[in-house]
Order: structure tokens, then C-alpha cells, then sequence
């Protein structure tokens, strides 16, 4: 009698997850932030519907502001699993030229990220969406639904979740209401590497160590990644080995030091480190409650 | 752990073997606002090490300005997430919580004590495997723990631990401890749960929480972190049945064709003998497919794509079961059900029921009783409101393949859903089917309806003739008969009066015979229809609720509702059977519209005023009506 381990456990509840969600909507769509998370899902995705492919596109909604990485990566990965790949980027963003060096992050991520993704959602007609988000990231996120209804304006309301009993998911909404789909819910950050390890799911280069080109803001090394990057006068790149422990755009992910150039490297360091993944983010740092407040106002 | 840390430093990949081996508990943890079950959950994640530094920053600051522990670090902190419940310092929602040894990875649903919340008790309960129970030292088991043990049997979690909290603040006294445990565990076993462990604790000072507590030398049991990461709970599943619920038709191409889904119960095998619900249809298991391969088995708890042998319809919500014991079909059942919605529970009012994949438009009836859930008595309701649990019955508009949520929660536990607002409002458990069709499984037949209608040259069809006695039904009923047969049709007249001296023999006419009756005719009518033929129906029929239930059965397309309106004075009037002057005298008790109710037909197909037309016209309206189903 095989008994089964918690990450096989894990895997099969989100793939249980992936086909709930599929047979329950009519125009589902994986957004796709190109992290490790999304690497994973995308593996899980692979696997549900195999030897199908996933019955739905990537979305990915973009900021132009990611490391060149990323895009690179994001390309190569839709090319070899044959996703279709759906790239938005705000119009108005582009209008404007929203940066976050010029309109600070919190303006940044609102316009690009937040209000991108509510324009993509509105412009396909997707009713479901699945994200990696996870129950450990934040405390806020602990209290969230597998399956989590957001109203016409995309927005959340933690006092009007659904209950949610056993394996039983109710993907119903009414006119204009979309629903968010966490398969990842029940992983923790131990649990994703782990299963980026053991399953050898490929992952964007920046998660490991290299020489990269860094300068200090705020304490934090931020990669030079390109020339839109303000430099103060006389200010010079300076080579260090660095890691990233969360990838979103680059200006706004600190950097750390580093010299976990391997996967296992990797692993080992975050077992062994005091600092929560989220920490590198800036987003987070405003207020204890604003991840919460964020999703309210649509934030994934 | 410093061991832990030693092996991850000198040797990552043993440290990642090992790891990838652990098993999985999710446990619920259930308390009141004061015995501090945030406390103990703050502290397990603190000591099993997944507090990071700037975590554990936010913490000390927090604890400083909003805590309730002086200066040392308040766990509850960690662990109360939404910014207003951190304001209020309680609570309000299910809140998931992991943390990791080297034995287990654990899932806690941390759940609110307070009476308002037994919906969110009852939502962390459904998916554990055990409950820590926790109840403080100095008020011993109150009422609420007896709701809190009452929800977590009712859910049908058979693993309790009694964590007997803040024995620090009654000096660690084994008398306290000895006593609450003696009076939980009498209680527990009325319940029907064996096997409580119960465990001294202070999770504010950590005693026997990870490490044993010097204060407590007589308790010779584990810490509670002890017993969670080596309690057995994977009770049989292996030995269960075979279920496997389909999501999702697998068809890459013409060539593949795949059923994928959960394994909830049991184990299957290439080559295993399954029977298809509610279908019936029987064939072999060909391969179990997987993105890493074939497999040679699965269990319970695993995501696969199977293939079969034969080529057999199935589509999503169907079960793939073992041939020898598969579940039963039914569309009514009696179950306990837990109402969530402020909105109280309307009995008659149509919703959705989710059982498994299964979504079905279903009707709930008043409850039997409803439980108060602190002292377990049956109180008599109407209905259930807001956290209220109740018996009730349940009825389906088709019959779905079901076990009894004792025997599989995948397969017996399902969400009621409120067809406007779309949310879910109550959970069902179902305990067992009413009608007698349990067991009997369906055999899947391969000359159908269609197959029949077409060697008759006509649609089967119901002409369902309702009102009051004396009404004229029998007599619309024999002139339509009379011209479908001229015309070549082939009929049969149901009529409740003849019935009543066979098969409807054993029943009279209070309100539950009545309904027997009607049940009975239904049942017969659908058949008959299922046999081709075009089925007259006259039974006076007065409850509005069996009409639908015949009108359900039959199947809106092939059902016809004949309101024959007839005025009760005029009817009375002709009483040609004499039945309203014995009526009027009391010889004949629970008479239709003389002392019992007549329920008048909302939007009846045909509604004949009997005042406005004869017979004959009423009988041509219904050929009329039937039109296209006469010829094929």
C-alpha cells in the first residue's frame, strides 16, 4: 500500500484544483508572472490536463519594467510547452510612461499591475483566473479561498467569502463577477523549491547567484538591468554576486548576497536564512494591513 | 532542530530525501476567544522555527503596542490576520496555518470559538484529520466545548486531542488536569469518539507543548507536537471501495480517450473490473495515466487519467467505481444540514446542490429537528437560519451516485448553493437515501425512449388531470382516450379512483397517504411513458409540491398539467358519487376542499374552466396542445 507524501499530496489537490476550475468556467486563463511559483503551476497545469495540453492561455501582465530575464524567459517557456501566450500592457501606462523611478512604486504597480489586470480580464472575457498566490506568504492571505470571488470592479471583499468545505468548490458567480483559482493555497516556500527540485521545473536564472551589476537604494542592491536605470552622478555599477529571492520589476526587487549558484545551493541558504521572501518586495513594506488593502482594491 | 540545521549545512540533498518523505496532517484547532488556541498555534509555528526575523520584528513591535503579554511576545499576534479582526483582538474567519518538522508537514485551520461561527468551525473541520480540542484549566469543559467536540464528530473526525491549556495558572495540577479529562472523555464517548488523547499544556510558557515540562512530572504521555507528528491517520483508506469522481473528459485526439479525476476512496489497478455511475454500464480499467508515466496502482488522494477497455459514455460528475461494491444512486436522501447564509433556509425553495461534481437543482424539506448544538437536544423547527443544524430531508431532480458521508466525506458531504446570489449557503452530510432504490443499481439498457417512440410513431407523453372530485377529470380524461385510440395512438388511463382498489389499496387520505398516492402514480405514469405510451392521469392530486415531484419525475418535455376548474359549489352540486353530502356529514375526514386543502396549479399547461367548455372541447384542447408529439 503506497502512502502518500506531502508534496504528491499537494500536487494532486492542485491539479484536483486545475479541473474543478476548468469544468466550472467558461473562459478560464493562468496568469503568469514568470516567478517560480508561476514555473510551478505551469508544471501542474502540464500534468492535469496531460496528455491534453492546459485548456487555456498564459496571461501575463506586463509592466516593461521586469528584468530582460524574464522576458526571455517567459518567451522560450509558452515556445516549448506550446501555451498560447497573451502579453498585456496598459495602454495608458504606455501613455504616460509610468515608472517607478519618476511615480513611485505604489502608482507603479496600481497602474501597471493592478488596473492592467483588470483591463485584461475585461478585454478577453476570462471569467477564471488561476494564480500562484499562497496561504504562507502574508498573514492577510491565510483567510483566502482556493476559490475567491471578485466583483464586476475585480474587487475583494474578505467579509463575503464563501464557505468552503471539503473538496467542493462553488466556481459559480453572478453577472460580471470573475473568480480567482490559488492552486498553490496549501504550499508553502519550502514546498515550491522542493518541488522545483524534485520535478527539475526550469526557472528563470536571477533565483541563483551570479556577478551582476548592483547599486545600493535604501540599504538594498537593485541590478542595473538596463540603461533606464538613474544613476546619480558618479555613481558606478559595482560587480557583486547576488540572488534574487522574489522577481517582479527590477527597480523595485532587492537584490541579495549571495553565493548559491546552484538550486540545492538555493534551497539550502533559504532553509538556513531568518528573512521572509517577501521582505525583498517594496511593495510590502507600507503597512502590516496592506496586502489586504491591495487585494480589496484588486490587486491579485 | 539544530540538528536539522547541522544536516542541511553539511549535507543538503539527505536533508531534502528526507523531507521529501513526509507525510501530511491537517488538523483543526478549536477553542474559545479566551483559551488560547492563537496562542498555541503562534507558538508551534515560533518553535518549530517558521517565524522569520522580520516577522518576528513585526511581532516584538506588536506585541509591545497591542499585546496582551506585558513585555514577552504575544504568539496571538502571529497569527490574527485581518486588519480588523487585529483591531477587535479576535478571530473571525478560517485562517490556514503550516509549519513543518522533520516527521510531518502540518495544515491547521485555525477556527473562531464563538456560537456565531459554527459555519466556520464546521468549514475547518471538513477538511482535518484530527482536532485539538483546547479547553482552559481553570473553567474546565464548558458548553462550548462540547459544541466544539459535537461540530468535529459531526464532520466526521475521529482523532481528538483534549489540550488541557494554562495549567500554569492552577499550579499544574494533575487533580484539575485528571478531572476535565475524566468529564470530557465521559462526553466524548456519548458522541460516539473513542481515542482521546488528552495532554496538559501552557502554550503561553511552552509546557508539553514541543518539550516536556519539568512542572508536570506525573504526565508521562507525549508533547502535543509529539503526538501530532506520529498519530496514525490514514485509517484503511486502501481498504475502502474504488471511487474515482470524473472532472474532466480527457481527448487530446480521436485516438485517446481519458476519464480524469480524484481518487477518493480505495485503489485501482490495470485490469481492475469498474461499474460507471450512475450509468451502470460495466468494462475494465485499461491504464492509469499520468504526465510521469503509467502507473501499476493508485490510492485514494491521487489525480489521474484512467482509460477503460470498452468504449463506455461517461462524462464529468460521473463515479468510476469498483464493480463489486459500487455506490448507491438515489434522489432524495436524509441529511444533516448546516445553514451559512444570514438568509435563513426556505424549505420547498429551489437550489443547487454540489456533491462531488455533480451540480443539481434540489429542494429541502422543513427539518425533522434541529440540534442545539451545546446541549445536543432535538428541538422541533420550521427552518434553519444562520449556524443552525438540522435533520432534514433533501430531494434531487435526478438521482446521483452517493455513499454515506460516514463511509466517504468525497462522496456523502455536499454544498447547498442559493440560485440567485450564487453563493453557498449551507452543507449537507448525507446520512441515507429515502427511497428504496438504494442498492439497486441501475442496469444500463440499450433500446431507450427514443428507440420505442419510434416504433410507436408517436412521443410518449403525460396528460396529468388535476382537481377538485366531481370536477370532470375522468370524464375529459375517458373522451381523450377515446379519440387518441381512434386515431391510432396507443394509451393508457391512470385513474386515481380504480387504483385506490389495487395498488393504492394500503392507502387512505391523510396528508402523508396522499402523497404516497400521488408518489405511486407518478412512478407508474413515468414508467409507462418510458415505455412509449401516451399516459392519462386523473387524481385529484391537491398538493402543488407531489405535482411537481410527478411533473420532475416524468421530465418537463413529456409532462402535461390539466387544471380541470370546476367551482366547488358546482361540483358539490352534481355529486354524482355522493361523496361531498358524506363529507359535509364528517363521515368522510380530510375531504379536498370541503376539509382538506386544495392547492390550485400556478401555470398549468392546459387550464380548463369547465363553466366555459364541455368536455369534448377540453379533450380537443389537449390534442391541441400535444400536436407535434402525436406523429413522429
Amino acid at each position: 500500500m503506497k502512502t502518500l507524501t506531502h508534496l504528491q499530496r499537494l500536487e494532486s489537490e492542485s491539479i484536483h484544483i486545475m479541473r474543478e476550475a476548468v469544468s466550472d468556467s467558461e473562459r478560464p486563463v493562468l496568469l503568469y508572472s514568470i516567478g517560480k511559483d508561476s514555473s510551478v503551476m505551469l508544471r501542474l497545469a502540464m500534468k492535469a490536463f496531460y496528455p491534453s495540453k492546459p485548456p487555456f492561455p498564459m496571461l501575463h501582465v506586463d509592466t516593461t519594467w521586469k528584468f530582460r530575464e524574464m522576458y526571455a524567459f517567459r518567451d522560450r517557456m509558452a515556445a516549448e510547452l506550446g501555451l498560447d501566450l497573451i502579453v498585456h500592457q496598459n495602454p495608458e501606462c504606455i501613455r504616460l510612461g509610468i515608472n517607478p523611478f519618476e511615480h513611485g512604486s505604489a502608482l507603479h504597480t496600481d497602474m501597471w499591475k493592478t488596473e492592467g489586470l483588470m483591463q485584461a480580464l475585461d478585454l478577453h472575457g476570462f471569467d477564471l483566473a488561476f494564480g500562484g498566490a499562497r496561504r504562507d506568504e502574508e498573514k492577510s492571505r491565510a483567510k483566502e479561498r482556493v476559490f475567491s470571488i471578485r466583483s464586476p470592479q475585480h474587487r475583494w471583499d474578505p467579509k463575503r467569502q464563501r464557505p468552503e468545505l471539503w473538496r467542493v468548490y462553488n466556481a459559480r458567480t453572478n453577472k460580471g463577477e470573475t473568480v480567482r483559482v490559488f492552486p498553490l493555497s496549501n504550499w508553502t516556500e519550502l514546498d515550491v523549491w522542493q518541488y522545483i527540485h524534485l520535478e527539475q521545473i526550469p526557472i528563470v536564472p536571477l533565483y541563483l547567484a551570479a556577478r551582476r551589476p548592483v547599486v545600493e537604494r535604501d540599504g538594498v542592491p537593485i541590478l542595473v538591468d538596463d540603461d533606464r536605470m538613474p544613476l546619480a552622478p558618479g555613481e558606478i555599477p559595482e560587480e557583486r554576486s547576488v540572488r534574487f529571492r522574489t522577481l517582479g520589476c527590477y527597480p523595485l526587487t532587492g537584490a541579495i548576497e549571495s553565493s548559491a549558484d546552484t538550486l540545492l545551493d538555493v534551497i539550502q541558504e533559504m532553509l538556513l536564512t531568518t528573512t521572509s521572501e517577501r521582505q525583498g518586495r517594496v511593495i510590502d513594506h507600507d503597512a502590516t494591513a496592506s496586502m489586504e488593502k491591495k487585494k480589496q482594491e484588486g490587486y491579485f | 532542530m539544530a540538528h536539522a540545521d547541522r544536516l542541511i549545512a553539511e549535507n543538503i540533498e539527505a536533508y531534502l530525501r528526507r523531507h521529501q518523505h513526509k507525510s501530511l496532517l491537517r488538523f483543526i484547532t478549536c477553542g474559545s476567544v479566551d483559551d488560547g488556541k492563537s496562542t498555541l498555534i503562534g507558538r508551534l509555528l515560533y518553535e518549530s522555527k517558521l517565524v522569520f526575523e522580520d516577522h518576528l520584528a513585526t511581532l516584538e513591535a506588536d506585541s509591545k503596542k497591542v499585546g496582551t503579554q506585558g513585555d514577552d511576545l504575544d504568539f496571538a499576534l502571529l497569527v490574527d490576520g485581518l486588519a480588523a479582526e487585529r483591531e477587535q483582538g479576535i478571530t473571525i474567519d478560517v485562517a490556514y496555518r503550516f509549519f513543518s518538522t522533520e516527521a510531518r508537514k502540518f495544515v491547521v485551520a485555525d477556527t473562531p470559538g464563538h456560537e456565531q461561527y459554527t459555519r466556520n468551525m464546521v468549514t475547518g473541520a471538513s477538511t482535518a484529520d484530527l482536532a485539538v480540542i483546547l479547553v482552559d484549566a481553570r473553567q474546565g469543559v464548558l458548553t462550548q466545548t462540547r459544541r466544539h467536540t459535537y461540530l468535529v464528530s459531526l464532520l466526521g473526525i475521529r482523532h481528538i486531542v483534549l489540550a488541557v491549556n494554562k495549567l500554569d495558572l492552577v499550579d499544574y495540577s494533575r487533580e484539575v488536569f485528571d478531572a476535565i479529562g475524566t468529564e470530557y472523555r465521559a462526553f466524548a464517548a456519548e458522541l460516539g469518539l473513542g481515542g482521546v488523547v488528552s495532554i496538559p499544556i501552557s502554550a503561553l510558557r511552552g509546557d508539553n507543548v514541543t518539550e516536556l515540562s519539568p512542572h508536570t512530572s506525573w504526565y508521562s504521555g507525549p508533547t502535543l507536537l509529539d503526538h501530532l507528528e506520529n498519530v496514525e491517520v490514514d485509517d484503511d483508506v486502501a481498504a475502502e471501495p474504488f471511487r474515482m469522481i470524473v472532472q474532466w473528459v480527457n481527448r487530446p485526439d480521436s485516438e485517446f480517450r481519458g476519464f480524469s479525476g480524484l481518487v477518493v476512496g480505495g485503489t485501482v489497478r490495470p485490469g481492475d473490473r469498474i461499474r460507471v455511475m450512475p450509468s451502470g454500464s460495466e468494462t475494465t480499467v485499461a491504464r492509469i495515466v499520468t504526465y510521469d508515466g503509467d502507473l501499476d496502482a493508485a490510492v485514494a488522494g491521487e489525480s489521474i487519467t484512467v482509460t477503460l477497455c470498452d468504449e463506455v459514455d461517461i462524462s464529468r460528475a460521473d463515479v468510476i467505481a469498483v464493480a463489486s461494491d459500487p455506490p448507491g444512486i438515489a434522489d432524495q436522501f436524509e441529511s444533516h444540514i448546516v445553514w451559512m447564509s444570514e438568509d435563513e433556509m426556505l424549505p420547498g425553495r429551489r437550489y443547487l446542490v454540489k456533491l462531488g461534481a455533480t451540480t443539481v437543482g434540489a429542494t429541502i424539506d422543513h427539518p425533522k429537528h434541529r440540534v442545539n448544538v451545546n446541549t445536543l437536544e432535538h428541538v422541533a423547527a420550521k427552518t434553519l437560519t444562520l449556524n443552525e443544524i438540522g435533520v432534514c430531508n433533501v430531494y434531487l431532480d435526478r438521482p446521483v451516485p452517493y455513499d454515506r458521508y460516514v463511509d466517504n466525506r468525497d462522496m456523502g458531504g455536499f454544498i447547498v448553493i442559493d440560485r440567485m446570489t450564487n453563493t453557498t449557503v449551507g452543507a449537507g452530510l448525507l446520512h441515507f437515501a429515502l427511497r428504496r432504490a438504494d442498492n439497486v443499481h441501475w442496469q444500463a439498457v440499450e433500446i431507450n425512449q427514443n428507440a420505442r417512440a419510434a416504433l410507436k410513431g408517436h412521443r410518449p407523453a403525460v396528460v396529468w388531470f388535476t382537481g377538485i372530485s366531481g370536477a370532470g377529470k375522468s370524464t375529459i380524461a375517458n373522451i381523450l382516450e377515446r379519440k387518441l385510440h381512434a386515431s391510432g395512438r396507443h394509451t393508457y388511463l391512470l385513474d386515481g379512483d380504480n387504483l385506490r382498489h389495487g395498488l393504492n389499496r394500503d392507502l387512505g387520505f391523510t396528508t402523508a397517504d396522499r402523497v404516497e398516492n400521488v408518489r405511486r402514480v407518478a412512478e407508474i405514469a413515468a414508467l409507462m411513458a418510458d415505455a412509449g405510451l401516451i399516459v392519462l392521469v386523473s387524481l385529484i392530486s391537491p398538493y402543488r409540491a407531489e405535482r411537481r415531484v410527478a411533473r420532475e419525475r416524468v421530465g418537463d418535455n413529456d409532462f402535461c398539467e390539466v387544471f380541470v376548474d370546476t367551482p366547488l359549489e358546482v361540483a358539490e352540486a352534481r355529486d354524482r358519487k355522493g361523496l361531498y353530502g358524506k363529507a359535509r356529514r364528517g363521515e368522510l375526514p380530510n375531504f379536498t376542499a370541503v376539509d382538506a386543502p386544495y392547492e390550485v396549479p400556478e401555470h398549468p399547461e392546459i387550464h380548463v374552466r369547465t363553466a366555459e367548455m364541455t368536455p369534448e372541447e377540453a379533450a380537443e384542447r389537449v390534442i391541441h396542445h400535444l400536436g407535434a408529439r402525436l406523429v413522429m
